[in-house]
């Protein structure tokens, strides 16, 4: 298992937003992490990424590390809204994938610098590395910080909402684009996606945190069903199965009954993080 | 949107074509930074009442380092003008301009906050409110580096910021907090400064024209009593030069990337403090040169700090010679307080630089 996550709990402010995650992702595979606004998405993420504390075991290639540089050295993070620091270039900031792989004192080596170079070239960011990340439209953006998890040369890449900025043909590049270096480099992936379509197309199984827990996982076809849906999500959908996976298409239907939602405390705990 | 990178190749700094140059400080930079000095460290020494020709100054300079010996063909009265006189004060103000420059962009750096100088967390009020104390129980003139005014103003500066710190620290875990903690520091101090300062009338004068801050030296010991909080400030912010560049992508994503972003700011901070303290005891509270100063550089030579940090220390010693320069021969024999010179003079060339430059650093 290139991740394990075994009864993982987390509370916020004495709130409690993990409530017993088990998750288990191989190596290369890729799981999309769905659920409603507020289930913990991201703090599952976080906690994956030993950013806060957490109960329960997170298991990185079989190691429980805590320390954080030796955690970065095996799983890295596409942020759903990444601080773009003012005035740094895209050369400088993929280069910071390379921070954990020395003393954060130390030069980087011309290791460092023909990984970064190589990086920026695959993702088609060559010509781009004396620009501003600033200057950059959101589609490179987008792409500039994958690049940078990617120099990081991690096992495992967490992207939180990594479509959420993004126009549809814009969506679907960057998707696109982590299938290919999935395939390419055998990375293990875990996403955080809201387009329950595009979760369903891209990406091997589909796991619904709702109430602190995964409520179900599996392959999409199984997972991504109007009574699911409704239950999690509180949403009236039809499912349109179509041969590359579900189309979750929202409907007007009126609703006999508002299902119940998350209890509203935790909708904000996320929004925090 | 997608470019030829191989296109892009021959332009890639440093003209490799399989690795890329990161932004570190370069020659041609570090260069123009020296000249800066130097031409300020020369007109500080040739402009004055007494009238000492440049070519003179280089000469007694250049026999004043060891292993070398040039005649400079001036007097004993006008080599010791130079030497004696000139010199420290010289030293003096490019030590200060260093430090409130580099402390300055340090703290910027530590708080993603283009806003922020070395008097953020109260240094300012602290040891306004220390050199406001002792002047008012007449324990000195603030003459001297070893007079009680500038030991009580260190004290005071340096007690502000840990307040502030601990205080911020227990308000929550942001920058944000630390700001707002350091702003209610500061208030708190300035309020008991102004009572005291009430309270003291006949001490008015004397503390007024402490803050206001000038770069006076007696001999060489004002300079001498820096010269060591410089260089522990100068090593440490120096050394952390890149793990603030890792900050500058937030404390999260800083910390995804293995880096503590809370000890890295605890220590850059306290010490550019500590330097930033000591120049406020020793010359008083010079305003401005710690913002305009660190931004100019970022302006002209770009935002990553291996090259605004050590530029700044160069610059911001420049510049601060050339102000003094000026706050002393405008109204000769009188001399005009640095800091109505510093904004005075800064102010309108920031601007400048604000409307010239194409770069975006903030």
């Amino acid at each position: 298992m290139a991740v394990r996550v075994q009864s993982v709990t987390v509370q916020l402010d004495s709130t409690p937003v993990l409530r017993g995650v088990d998750l288990e992702v191989a190596a290369g595979e890729w799981v999309n992490v769905i659920g409603p606004n507020g289930a913990g998405k991201t703090t599952l993420l976080r906690a994956v990424l030993g950013l806060v504390h957490f109960g329960g075991s997170i298991a990185i290639n079989g190691l429980r590390e805590r320390r954080r540089s030796a955690r970065a050295r095996h799983v890295a993070y596409v942020p759903q809204t990444p601080v773009i620091p003012p005035g740094m270039l895209v050369a400088d900031y993929v280069l910071l994938g390379r921070t954990p792989h020395r003393s954060v004192f130390a030069a980087e080596t011309a290791g460092d610098r023909r990984i970064a170079a190589e990086v920026l070239e695959r993702l088609d960011l060559g010509g781009f590395s004396e620009r501003t990340v600033q200057s950059l439209s959101g589609g490179e953006r987008q792409r500039t910080v994958l690049a940078r998890a990617l120099a990081q040369q991690t096992e495992v890449v967490l992207l939180d909402e990594p479509t959420t900025a993004l126009d549809l043909g814009h969506q679907q590049d960057v998707l696109e684009l982590v299938e290919t270096l999935r395939r390419e480099r055998g990375l293990t992936v875990i996403a955080t996606l809201h387009d329950l379509t595009l979760a369903a197309r891209y990406g091997d199984r589909v796991a619904v945190l709702s109430g602190g827990r995964i409520a179900q996982c599996g392959r999409p076809a199984e997972v991504l069903t109007v009574e699911t849906i409704a239950e999690h999500f509180g949403a009236q959908v039809r499912v349109i199965d179509d041969p590359e996976g579900p189309v979750i298409v929202p409907t007007t239907a009126p609703t006999p009954e508002i299902p119940a939602s998350e209890p509203a405390m935790l909708s904000t705990s996320e929004e925090l993080s | 949107m997608v470019t030829d990178a191989r296109a892009a190749g021959p332009t890639t700094r440093g003209g490799a074509d399989t690795a890329l140059q990161a932004a570190d400080l370069r020659l041609r930079q570090l260069g123009i930074g020296a000249a800066a000095v130097a031409v300020a460290v020369v007109a500080g020494l040739t402009i004055g009442p007494v009238g000492i020709g440049a070519h003179r100054v280089v000469l007694e300079l250049a026999d004043a380092l060891p292993g070398l010996a040039f005649d400079s063909g001036l007097s004993d009265a006008h080599a010791a003008i130079v030497r004696e006189i000139r010199l420290p004060r010289v030293v003096l103000g490019l030590l200060v301009g260093a430090t409130l420059s580099m402390s300055g962009a340090t703290y910027q750096a530590a708080f993603r906050n283009p806003l922020a100088d070395p008097y953020l967390l109260g240094i300012a009020a602290g040891a306004g409110l220390g050199a406001t104390l002792a002047i008012s129980a007449n324990l000195g003139d603030g003459a001297g580096a070893f007079d009680p005014v500038p030991l009580a103003a260190f004290a005071g500066g340096l007690v502000a910021v840990t307040v502030s710190y601990a205080a911020g620290h227990l308000g929550g875990r942001s920058t944000a907090s630390l700001i707002l903690a350091g702003i209610a520091v500061a208030s708190f101090l300035t309020a008991c400064q102004t009572y005291v300062l009430q309270a003291n009338s006949d001490a008015f004068r004397r503390i007024i024209a402490w803050i206001l801050g000038r770069i006076a030296t007696s001999g060489w010991s004002e300079p001498a009593l820096m010269l060591p909080y410089f260089v522990i400030t100068a090593a440490v912010v120096m050394r952390y030069r890149r793990a603030l560049d890792v900050l500058a992508v937030g404390d999260e994503e800083a910390a995804a990337l293995g880096v503590n972003p809370r000890r890295v700011r605890l220590v850059v901070v306290l010490a550019a403090s500590l330097a930033a303290a000591a120049a406020v005891s020793v010359s008083g509270l010079i305003g401005f040169v710690g913002i305009i100063v660190p931004h100019t550089v970022r302006l002209a030579f770009g935002a990553s700090n291996r090259v605004v940090l050590p530029l700044s220390v160069l610059f911001g010693g420049a510049f601060m010679v050339l102000a003094d320069l000026v706050a002393r021969t405008v109204l000769s024999p009188a001399e005009l307080p640095i800091g109505v010179v510093t904004a005075f003079l800064g102010a309108p060339f920031f601007v400048l630089v604000l409307r010239t430059s194409r770069r975006e650093v903030w």
